[in-house]
């Protein structure tokens, strides 16, 4: 989230798209609720904030909405398309804040265009593009005055925006194809009920009005998925909402502590604090930071991650190699491994089925129940050497080798089960979807033999290095060389480790105060640069309690910040890039709901995103997006790989055409693992597999866990559809029969839910309505209720189903759009 | 009449042995079912230990209070609740919170290390030294049939491309952080959690 939780209370407007945060993040719902039932917030007069909900199924989400849109899976693009283009044909949008702190001034370079669907540049043959035409038109030299390889030349600007080539010309020209009756033929929703919608939504652009943007795996579980969302963040950038109070863009996360795990790394493409893994071929930090850091491109822009890049990256490799990184061996940018190719979730099955991976650790995450393709993935798992499962309880994983329709005694894996820890058996911070890092203490001991998942990781690291201090090895250099300052490093305390990750100065041996004051010379460590502030010698700021039981003391601006509960990065901000929540001259937008306001000498409210003591009369004053290069939002980016603006591509198993370009359906980058290894891709049609499939959670179980907890088991006890009344009539199936769903891939035999939720669409200019299935994600072969139902549980792996093929950005796999047919048994 | 919000309900509540902390309320839901309540309350965590922590299911990061007491030199879990004071929370836990305490306390953990061999068709249970060592062994192993020092081009790369790690969704994350240092100190590229999936 760029905003949290609490912060959503200050909406006049909430727009929900992929997300059903009534179900799936209840109490984080009652932030939504109080906007509703709050008078003085909503358009027009007020009387309460208004709630939007855009989704195939109707939950308690949409019950709790003002407007319902029953909206096909995956056509989000068009839907804030379509908003985009409403806004800008009728000049709703904040005007002052597009052109001081957007890039829609910024010229395009000749040569960019958009046609039949495909941007400049594209190669059909590797279905990539190249993108050197999405760039800004430049003038004169390198801006001075900035570390190597992070400055370019100025781009050129037309503040009156009226350029054909700028950005905002280009983008009101992509987006005037979105026409209300093209985003009805391809989302579904009657133009009526769209036209109200952005009736609403045009309010928003004034500045006393400010809207959320709130969305969850709905929309990134698409080969379309980052534009999806980016879509819906050109929204916000055009209206003024990023950087205010009861703005952003919201991402509800899924798991308890996703957001920490990726800020610290355990991702493929990144370091911690979103540093970029080096690649092949860059030979040392010049290269890496050249590379990988943003680039100055307005003289006024601070590009702050640019400018600082090597000091974090520096750091960071300083706290790993400690005394071994020296200023002659470029701080051993040389251990960090540089991987050539994607890496990520599906490509660690795609190289074991290619019989290229031979280990995997898997550690509280299942593969077969996350899949996609959970049949494909048991094929990659049954081609592994061996497999290292630690959890609490027994998964899908850990039992692969004897799952239904498994041969045990000819799957060669050598598999691994280590009982690992409980969360409440061990301290540490869990980092919210609001960048809240919260401390908890341990409750209880160790259950049994139980250990923790970094003690046991600390204990295999210590055999491993002691069987190449036994026996040699390959390059044991940096395993050698990696810092285990612990009291014992076999079993690092948590706390040990959170003082680690905030770094600090070796000169003094104090904690950083600020990752402003790292250092690229070798004399600071820090672990995580954005932590950088967390852990002071004063103590862990992460476990500061001082919260609603005394909001006058506690929350003094009365905006909801409460900054002394735990801590939130960077720095403690809890709304980022707040800068942009008040005007040139730093008044807020809206002085009923500051983020930040200039008093003549300081910025004051919450930490602000800015200098503390910068003027911003000042000419040289900084623009207000400090993290960019450009300084501002960007509309338009070359850091998409699938175009600079969102486009809406069909998923990759569609029922209908591209009404925009039927010639170019889907995602012409989305990467197709399975044709790319020369596998057959199996994706289905509609002549075999008429209806859309979507998948989801309920509010009684968390992905797989649950599966072991009694109460909630009761309450959700077996795999079920849930399929639209009309379809069932039509199917003859009735609620409560047992039903075959399938795909190219799969099958799931499970209980029919039938129900109104669930609806036809009319897509296309045909009158045939479009059905969607209702797939929960949460059973499979193991659990209570697995056991009880020992007959039925054979086929109730939902990613069974699902499509291996992946978002051209992130890798994501498409889980939310998919084509099934349904029989009853 | 003056309404008795959770938070102050839950604080009554948290205050344990002072038993007769509802007077000065007046009576605000009618004292019956308050206090009935509150005793029922007491009864569970009189003398108990006040822990803090989060609930280990999605990442609203509703705050949690845990009850615990010693009894036979052991620390029994009594209860676990919403934590008032959060201003996330606010007290609040949905289906899977308010029964987190049967997930600390399940009886189906996995007891002990275990071992599957290739093309065995059962468990078998063992120590940890014996699957640590075997682990370790596989790990030496897999990293040195597929460490790449120097890519086809020339550049050094050194990576290790045939093991990966994946988890920690529900770590700590100092957990995670300490899980990418070492696995990026074996080489690997092959690291994921679950922010994609």
């Amino acid at each position: 989230m760029t905003n949290h939780w609490r912060d959503i209370k200050h909406a006049d407007l909430i727009l929900i798209n992929g997300a059903n945060p009534a179900e799936a993040h209840p109490v984080g719902f009652q932030w939504f609720v109080k906007a509703k039932l709050d008078p003085t917030k909503g358009p027009g007069a007020g009387g309460g904030a208004k709630i939007i909900h855009a989704d195939p199924r109707y939950t308690r989400t949409s019950a709790m909405a003002d407007i319902y849109l029953r909206m096909r899976t995956g056509t989000d693009v068009a839907y804030f398309g379509g908003l985009i283009n409403y806004v800008i044909q009728n000049k709703l949008y904040h005007e002052e804040y597009v052109k001081n702190y957007t890039n829609a001034s910024f010229i395009v370079k000749q040569g960019f265009d958009f046609k039949d669907g495909l941007f400049s540049g594209y190669n059909s043959s590797t279905r990539a593009y190249d993108t050197t035409t999405w760039t800004y038109e430049t003038e004169g030299e390198p801006i001075a005055g900035a570390p190597a390889g992070t400055t370019q030349a100025a781009a050129k600007r037309d503040k009156t925006l009226q350029d054909p080539r700028t950005v905002w010309q280009l983008m009101a020209k992509h987006y005037s194809r979105y026409t209300p009756e093209m985003v009805s033929s391809i989302t579904g929703v009657p133009v009526d009920q769209f036209m109200q919608v952005a009736k609403l939504v045009g309010e928003m652009g004034k500045p006393d009005k400010v809207m959320t943007i709130v969305y969850a795996v709905g929309l990134t579980h698409h080969t379309t998925g980052g534009q999806l969302i980016r879509s819906g963040a050109l929204l916000q950038l055009i209206l003024g909402n990023m950087g205010r109070p009861g703005g952003g863009m919201n991402a509800e996360r899924g798991h308890a502590n996703i957001q920490g795990n990726t800020d610290h790394a355990i991702s493929w493409e990144i370091l911690p604090g979103y540093l970029r893994i080096p690649a092949p071929g860059q030979k040392n930090l010049d290269q890496y930071v050249q590379a990988s850091a943003p680039k100055k491109s307005d003289p006024n822009s601070w590009n702050f991650f640019g400018t600082n890049y090597r000091n974090f990256m520096v750091s960071l490799l300083k706290g790993w190699y400690g005394p071994k990184a020296t200023k002659d061996n470029e701080y051993a940018f040389d251990f960090i491994p540089k991987p050539a190719t994607n890496s990520s979730w599906m490509s660690i099955y795609d190289q074991a089925l290619k019989g290229k991976m031979e280990g995997v650790i898997l550690s509280g995450m299942t593969a077969t129940s996350i899949g996609p393709d959970s049949n494909q993935v048991l094929k990659g798992l049954s081609n592994l050497k061996w497999l290292v499962v630690m959890d609490a309880l027994p998964t899908t994983s850990s039992e692969f080798w004897h799952a239904p329709n498994m041969d045990a005694s000819s799957i060669k894996t050598e598999v691994f089960l280590l009982p690992a820890t409980h969360w409440i058996e061990k301290d540490g911070s869990f980092v919210n979807s609001g960048r809240w890092s919260q401390w908890k203490e341990q409750v209880i001991p160790p259950e049994g033999e139980s250990r923790h998942d970094h003690w046991v990781l600390a204990d295999l690291f210590d055999r491993v290095k002691t069987l190449y201090k036994q026996q040699g090895g390959k390059f044991p250099d940096p395993l050698m060389a990696l810092t285990l300052d612990y009291k014992d490093p076999k079993k690092p305390e948590l706390d040990e480790i959170a003082k680690e990750i905030n770094g600090k100065n070796l000169a003094t041996g104090g904690q950083m105060t600020s990752f402003a004051n790292l250092k690229d010379d070798g004399t600071t460590t820090a672990g995580d640069w954005i932590y950088t502030g967390s852990y002071l010698d004063a103590g862990n700021l992460m476990k500061r309690r001082n919260g609603v039981a005394n909001p006058q003391q506690n929350d003094p601006t009365g905006m909801g910040f409460y900054p002394n509960w735990a801590w939130s990065w960077p720095l403690n901000r809890r709304v980022m890039y707040n800068r942009a929540s008040a005007d040139l001259d730093g008044k807020p937008w809206d002085p009923k709901r500051p983020g930040i306001q200039w008093n003549g000498t300081t910025w004051v409210g919450d930490v602000p995103d800015y200098p503390p003591t910068m003027n911003p009369k000042d000419p040289a004053a900084w623009l207000p997006f400090i993290m960019n290069g450009e300084g501002v939002g960007r509309l338009f980016s070359n850091s998409m790989i699938d175009g600079p603006f969102p486009e809406h591509y069909e998923p990759v198993e569609a029922p209908i055409e591209n009404p925009l370009h039927p010639s170019q359906s889907a995602d012409p980058v989305a990467f197709l693992y399975d044709q790319a290894a020369g596998r057959p891709n199996r994706f289905g049609k509609v002549d075999k597999y008429p209806y859309v499939a979507t998948s989801y959670r309920l509010t009684e179980h968390e992905h797989y866990v649950t599966q072991h907890v009694p109460l909630l088991v009761g309450l959700q006890p077996q795999a079920f559809v849930e399929v639209p009344e009309d379809l069932a009539k039509e199917k003859g199936i009735k609620n409560g029969d047992r039903v075959r769903v399938s795909s190219e891939r799969g099958k799931l035999e499970v209980a029919a839910l039938v129900t109104k939720r669930l609806g036809g669409l009319k897509l296309a200019g045909s009158d045939k309505p479009v059905y969607h299935i209702g797939i929960p994600i949460h059973w499979g072969f193991v659990g209570i209720s697995a056991e009880k139902n020992k007959d039925i549980s054979q086929y109730w792996l939902a990613n069974a189903l699902t499509p291996f093929v992946g978002d051209a950005n992130a890798r994501t796999p498409e889980f939310k759009a998919f084509l099934v047919n349904i029989e009853k048994l | 009449m003056p309404e008795i919000t959770r938070r102050e309900f839950l604080k009554l509540g948290a205050a344990g042995t002072a038993g007769m902390a509802l007077v000065p309320l007046a009576n605000p839901l009618g004292f019956d079912v308050a206090a009935a309540k509150k005793r029922a309350l007491d009864l569970r965590i009189s003398g108990a230990k006040e822990v803090h922590s989060i609930c280990p299911y999605c990442a609203v990061g509703c705050a949690l209070i845990a009850y615990t007491k010693e009894a036979n030199g052991k620390t029994q879990l009594l209860q676990i609740e919403g934590d008032p004071d959060s201003p996330v929370n606010e007290g609040r836990l949905c289906p899977k919170g308010a029964s987190a305490m049967q997930l600390a306390t399940s009886v189906r953990r996995v007891e002990a290390p275990m071992y599957r061999a290739p093309g065995s068709t059962s468990w078998e249970k063992k120590d940890w030294d014996f699957v640590l060592d075997k682990i370790a062994q596989n790990i030496k192993a897999s990293r040195d049939n597929t460490f790449v020092a120097q890519d086809a081009n020339g550049n050094v790369v050194n990576r290790t491309e045939g093991i990966a790690f994946a988890g920690g969704a529900a770590f700590s994350s100092e957990e995670g952080y300490f899980a990418t240092k070492l696995m990026r100190g074996l080489g690997l590229i092959h690291l994921e959690q679950q922010a994609r999936v």
